[in-house]
């Protein structure tokens, strides 16, 4: 492990004002002391403990030999004034899903492709590092802090020591946002430098509801490293209904953290689909630190030729009363590597825990390789846990059944492999989530099911759902 | 057992029946480990020097290793010079009947509850006892061989079938393959060995009593079955040892080999010595028990159950090579105490169509901790394989831990495998309902968590089944309430 | 044989039974009848001794000694036996085990002797014959994979085998066929006897007209709201319990209502129903769930 180097590139602002009310422009202000602390911290962290190997348990199937073959340093390039290969506004999704849309490049915010419109309540705060680092009340510093020195592996420092910039999204006690906040992270490499560090804070206040969405896309051009973390506190009652659409490239690496932390009954739901990256790893790391709090997580990934998903889940039962689920579902292709790494920990006292954690995988190629590993650590003994892992190809009796109605074999195993699907894409609700939801997996080649013919129960050939819009390519 | 330990052991409302030591006279290698205990050993024994090389291969390649810190059990670290790695009963004639077995041996193996005079006249069970690592007797002989079976200790076999032993000997738990199996290649000192040739059904059960008794001594024994092209054997084996202050550690290595059609059928029921209610003293039991399928269409099943030992650490697997074999896994777990727990199983399937079953039910109390951890590996190869796993955890107690690491990886999409497990405590619903037909809740839990294991214990022989069930209720006395 | 006098019990903070007084002579038959929610159910339990309901107030006489003192064990050594409404599972357990180890459990309790595997097995014989029972279906765990009506003929096998002085029916009538109604009025028909008495809780007049009570008592709202002879329970059939004149019933009905809303909008919450309406505008609504609580 050599010593790590700062990036080279420099931090550069962009220029102009922010369109969307209340974001504010990311400053390139002299950073407090404490984070120039905190960042100093997290490297050496970085230095002592190094990269993790396969030999680290929760790092058994994802091997980071082709990332840190890549130099370290940090892209900076943030958008439309950065001239040709920046991000344009035509690169982004569309349309938009509600009003509220962020737009963050290379882990920076950029206010000439965000907008806020007026549908947020008063309030609530969208702003960048630079604005959240002179709130007064230092809670920003106790956010970014909280997991100082105490990483779980190196990613998660490095994002700590390299974030250029961070989107804190503050809800205050009894704000009810009804748009969902959307917020793009685009990773696109300037010259060597490949990595990005995006940073998402979500304060919620008690009582507090909103609905969020990440979306993650690389753009053309060289290979890209996205490390992102978001963090998640809600408070007493709070509600965060939360996607997360990994699209990236499939020749870019994407890593991104989850971390929720949750008061007394508040509820947080979260969904992934991931269809992108070489490497994709998607963890969550959800405590339940208040009683009777609740987690749902669901994710689906879609693993395809050179692709590597790894989805490393750990709920923390701290507190009596609650209840947590999990359910992932992989789809893996041609030489495809999936891989869950379920890991519920119920600690002593946290009576009354009720969780459920189930993996589900489809092997759908010769090629094709699924690692599960659904762990339970108890101890506590009031506690109802069971856990479910399943790894199989479609059931060659279904499959029969089809034909045997008149349905060719490629339709076929579509149908089935889009019925499996179906249960996590149904969780993305049925507005405009979904259908993003969709057109993203229809880009990944699953052949998507009308809801019509998924309500009524009929399966025919015909339902296909053609998705717009490539796969980011 | 002084009155402060009777005062202990009765707080701790759990006796251990077995804690007694027999004042044999021993035969001892000089404490630690080093080249010239093993040709100690080596020479005591009258070995081949192939064997002796073998040995010091093992010993060298330990030297390298480092012990694993990856289970889920805490324990100070082992003073591997601290141990004597060789102790026998001193007198050893070449037995010919029971009756020239050393009387204070008898004695001892009658307080067991193993008469062996006994059990080989009423129930026909071939019987080898190890005490302190070296066999002292073996039942039925003449018997066995008049159906083609060898069953004797290791060392006999490696004087009277030297080829057997070499041809199988590590074919399926390389010397290499781990910290313990390395420790155990190096100085086991005996152990059991069973051959059934080809289409042979051995005529009666094969059982081993092992027992460690002298103090300060370790015991690795080394146990080798193998049944050739269509040949069934089934073999018990129950474990015991005295209650000493010091922690006593039990590296065994089981090698099965199973041929074309041939079943080896594998029980255990360990009590060794758990640890009084401070978790002073007892076992460590860490043990390598590997089955080798080799064969089309061969049966490899393990059966055990774990109420003993201060520290269990075991994965009795099967490497599912033969196409069309089968692997099971069935297993009772108890940590009650100061006990841990970190066994389960490895299947790896590697030929076609091959097919595994794991049932795995695991109790924790007092302090107990309690880790499943198994591994279901289907390789590209093992086209059409199954797996069924079902584990469940039952904690009695707000002190104690049940954990669950399973580990399943597939890379051939006609593979299916199925993992279900469950964590909860005894249902207060059911004992309620016991409780309200009269029956004590002591005894309603009890019956409740027999009845939570039964999957399990109705793979075992009988006699077995019987004293698992009544070993299980001594585990639980006093963890209700 | 029992009396009961100004019980009072809850569950968690809320009281269930607001002072429940009643009383069962030697030899008599009673029924408890109510609507649901009544606290029928809860009475049979604390009459048990089931966690974690909670006596708050009151007395349980039981042929002269405190029964709310006694473990559940010790109430069922002593003759009390409740038939469940829902039968437990047990698994693993055969049947036949379970029986004998309670049987026995009881006479051990009692000072009398055990009764050997082949008595057992005779007295089995015996009154499986009375309920209709497989013996094949004693061999399999208790209750394990039991239909509804096997569930409930096993709840009177047990009754008769462990014959008790006070048999405690709580809805045991409940979804049963004409046949198995039969069954289980024959079962308490035959024990019935001069120092045997017995409570049947039901909801329906059904289970009476096999099997007649020397007296019937309505609960409602946690109170005994009337008690009569037979006529009561057709008096009740005929015009339901809505006629009772029970001012306690309304606050309770009131609260179990608003308890079940809570619980349904914390379904929609957790499944993150998104609403549909809004589709057109293309926005999610997160306003759903925040007014799905505030409802």
């Amino acid at each position: 492990m050599t010593a790590m180097t700062r990036p080279a590139t420099a931090r550069r602002p962009p220029s102009g004002t922010g369109v969307g009310m209340g974001v504010q422009v990311p400053e390139r202000a002299r950073e407090p002391e404490w984070l120039n602390a905190a960042r100093r911290q997290a490297v050496a962290w970085v230095d002592a403990n190094g990269f993790p190997s396969t030999k680290h348990e929760d790092w058994r199937y994802t091997k980071l030999d082709s990332v840190l073959a890549l130099p370290l340093a940090a892209s900076s390039g943030r958008g439309a004034e950065d001239g040709p290969g920046s991000v344009s506004s035509s690169d982004l999704p569309t349309p938009q899903l509600g009003v509220p849309r962020i737009v963050v490049v290379n882990g920076g915010m950029v206010p000439e492709l965000s907008t806020l419109g007026t549908s947020l309540p008063g309030g609530v705060r969208v702003e960048s590092m630079a604005g959240a680092v002179r709130r007064p009340e230092g809670r920003f510093q106790q956010l970014w802090t909280r997991r100082l020195g105490g990483y779980p592996h190196a990613l998660r420092a490095l994002n700590d020591a390299e974030a250029l910039d961070a989107v804190v999204i503050d809800l205050p006690a009894r704000t009810v946002v009804e748009d969902p906040i959307e917020v793009v992270f685009v990773s696109m490499p300037t010259g060597d430098a490949r990595w990005s560090h995006p940073r998402l804070i979500v304060v919620a206040g008690a009582r507090a509801s909103a609905t969020l969405v990440e979306t993650y896309l690389s753009v053309a051009g060289a290979p890209s490293v996205t490390n992102a973390l978001t963090q998640v506190e809600l408070g007493t009652e709070a509600e965060l209904v939360h996607y997360v659409l990994q699209g990236e490239r499939t020749d870019s690496f994407h890593f991104s953290s989850l971390e929720g932390h949750l008061a007394e009954g508040s509820r947080l739901s979260s969904r992934l689909l991931a269809t992108g990256g070489r490497i994709g790893r998607h963890e969550v790391d959800v405590v339940l630190a208040g009683e009777g709090s609740q987690v749902d997580l669901d994710g689906l990934f879609l693993t395809g030729a050179g692709q590597h998903h790894d989805n490393p889940v750990l709920v923390e039962h701290a507190a009596p009363g609650c209840t947590s689920r999990q359910l992932y579902k992989g789809v893996v292709t041609s030489d495809g590597h999936g891989v869950f790494n379920g890991h519920l920990v119920v600690r002593p006292g946290a009576d009354g825990t009720d969780a459920v954690q189930v993996n589900k995988n489809l092997l759908l190629s010769e090629r094709a390789e699924v690692d599960t590993r659904p762990r339970l650590e108890i101890n506590a003994d009031d506690v109802a846990c069971s856990h479910g892992a399943a790894v199989g190809r479609l059931d060659p009796e279904a499959l029969f059944y089809l034909r045997s109605r008149g349905v060719p074999e490629r339709e076929a195993r579509a149908v089935l492999v889009s019925g499996f699907a179906h249960e996590i894409l149904e969780r993305f609700g049925s507005g405009p989530i979904r259908r993003h939801a969709e057109e993203l997996a229809a880009a990944a080649g699953l052949i998507v099911l009308d809801e019509d013919h998924c309500s009524s129960g009929a399966v025919t050939a015909g339902t296909v759902h053609p998705g717009r819009g490539g796969r980011a390519q | 057992m002084s009155a402060a330990r009777a005062e202990l052991a009765d707080l701790a409302g759990r006796e251990y029946a077995y804690g007694f030591s027999t004042d044999l006279e021993t035969d001892f290698a000089p404490k630690g480990l080093s080249e010239d205990v093993i040709r100690l050993i080596s020479a005591k024994k009258g070995e081949p020097d192939w064997l002796l090389e073998w040995r010091l291969g093992a010993y060298r390649h330990w030297r390298t290793l480092d012990e694993p810190t990856w289970p889920n059990v805490r324990y100070p670290p082992i003073a591997y010079d601290d141990i004597i790695y060789y102790a026998a009963p001193k007198k050893k004639p070449a037995l010919s009947s029971l009756d020239e077995v050393d009387p204070e041996l008898r004695a001892m193996f009658d307080k067991l509850g193993i008469s062996l005079a006994e059990q080989e006249r009423l129930s026909g069970v071939a019987i080898d006892a190890v005490v302190d690592s070296v066999s002292v007797a073996t039942t039925f002989q003449a018997k066995l061989a008049e159906a083609g079976v060898i069953f004797c200790s290791f060392s006999q076999a490696v004087q009277d079938h030297p080829d057997l032993v070499r041809a199988y000997l590590g074919s399926v738990v390389p010397p290499r393959d781990n910290f313990f199996a390395a420790l155990n290649s190096a100085v086991f000192s005996d152990g059991t060995f069973c051959y059934v040739p080809k289409g042979v059904a051995c005529p009666m059960e094969l059982s081993t009593y092992f027992r460690i008794n002298a103090a300060g001594t370790g015991q690795f024994e080394r146990t080798l079955i193998v049944a050739e092209e269509g040949a069934s054997v089934s073999y018990l084996e129950g474990c015991t040892a005295p209650m000493r202050d010091e922690h006593q550690l039990h590296a065994a290595v089981v090698e099965l080999v199973a041929l074309d059609d041939a079943t080896i059928k594998y029980s255990t029921v360990q009590n060794w010595y758990p640890g009084d209610a401070e978790g002073k003293g007892g076992v460590y039991n860490f043990v390598t028990k590997r089955g080798r399928a080799a064969g089309a269409r061969s049966k490899i099943s393990w059966t055990q159950v774990e109420t003993g030992s201060a520290i269990t650490w075991k994965y009795p697997g099967v490497v599912l090579q033969g196409d069309g074999s089968v692997g099971e896994f069935y297993s009772v777990a108890v940590s009650a105490g100061h006990q841990q727990a970190d066994t389960g199983t490895k299947m790896i399937h590697i030929g076609k169509d091959t097919k595994s079953t794991i049932v795995s039910k695991a109790i924790s109390t007092g302090h107990g901790q309690n880790t499943y951890r198994g591994l279901v590996k289907m390789l590209r190869s093992a086209t059409g394989a199954r797996n069924h796993t079902r584990c469940d955890s039952l904690l009695i107690g707000g002190d104690c831990g049940a954990h669950t690491f399973p580990y399943v990886e597939v890379k051939h999409p006609t593979c299916q495998v199925e993992h279900e497990a469950t964590t909860s405590k005894v249902s207060d619903d059911q004992l309620f309902y016991a409780r309200q037909r009269g029956i004590p809740e002591e005894e309603a839990t009890s019956m409740i968590v027999n009845g939570f294991c039964r999957e399990v214990f109705r793979e075992l022989p009988m006699e077995f089944a019987v004293e698992a069930q009544r070993l299980l209720s001594v585990s639980l006395e006093g963890a209700v309430g | 044989m029992l009396l009961i006098d100004d019980l009072h019990a809850s569950i968690g903070d809320s009281e269930i039974l607001h002072g429940v007084s009643l009383e069962v002579p030697d030899g008599e038959i009673h029924a408890v009848m109510g609507p649901n929610g009544s606290g029928k159910s809860t009475l049979a339990h604390v009459l048990a001794g089931r966690d974690p309901y909670e006596v708050t107030g009151g007395r349980v006489i039981y042929d002269g000694v405190d029964l709310l003192a006694m473990a559940p064990e010790e109430r069922a050594a002593a003759g009390v036996f409740l038939a469940f409404q829902q039968p437990v599972e047990i698994p693993g357990v055969p049947t036949m085990y379970f029986l004998r180890t309670a049987l026995n459990a009881q006479r051990r309790a009692r000072g009398e002797e055990e009764l050997g595997p082949v008595e057992f097995l005779a007295l089995v014989d015996t009154k499986r014959r009375l309920v209709d029972m497989e013996r094949a279906l004693l061999d399999r765990a208790v209750n394990d994979g039991f239909s509804g009506g096997e569930r409930k003929r096993n709840e009177i096998l047990q009754m008769l085998i462990l014959e008790p002085r006070l048999a405690v029916l709580d809805e045991t009538d409940s979804g049963l066929d004409i046949d198995a109604l039969r069954v289980v009025a024959d079962g308490v028909t035959t024990l019935r006897g001069p120092d045997r008495s017995a409570l049947l809780i039901t909801h329906h007049q059904r289970l009476l007209e096999h099997l007649v009570p020397d007296r019937v008592h309505v609960l409602a709202g946690g109170r005994i709201v009337r008690s009569g002879g037979p006529d009561l329970a057709v008096e009740l059939e005929a015009h339901g319990y809505a006629t009772l004149d029970s001012p306690a019933v309304e606050p309770r009905t009131a609260s179990a209502g608003t308890a079940s809303i809570g619980t349904i909008s914390t379904g929609t919450i957790s499944t993150g129903t998104i609403s549909t309406g809004t589709i057109s505008t293309g926005t999610i609504s997160t306003g759903t769930i925040s007014t799905g609580t505030a409802r």
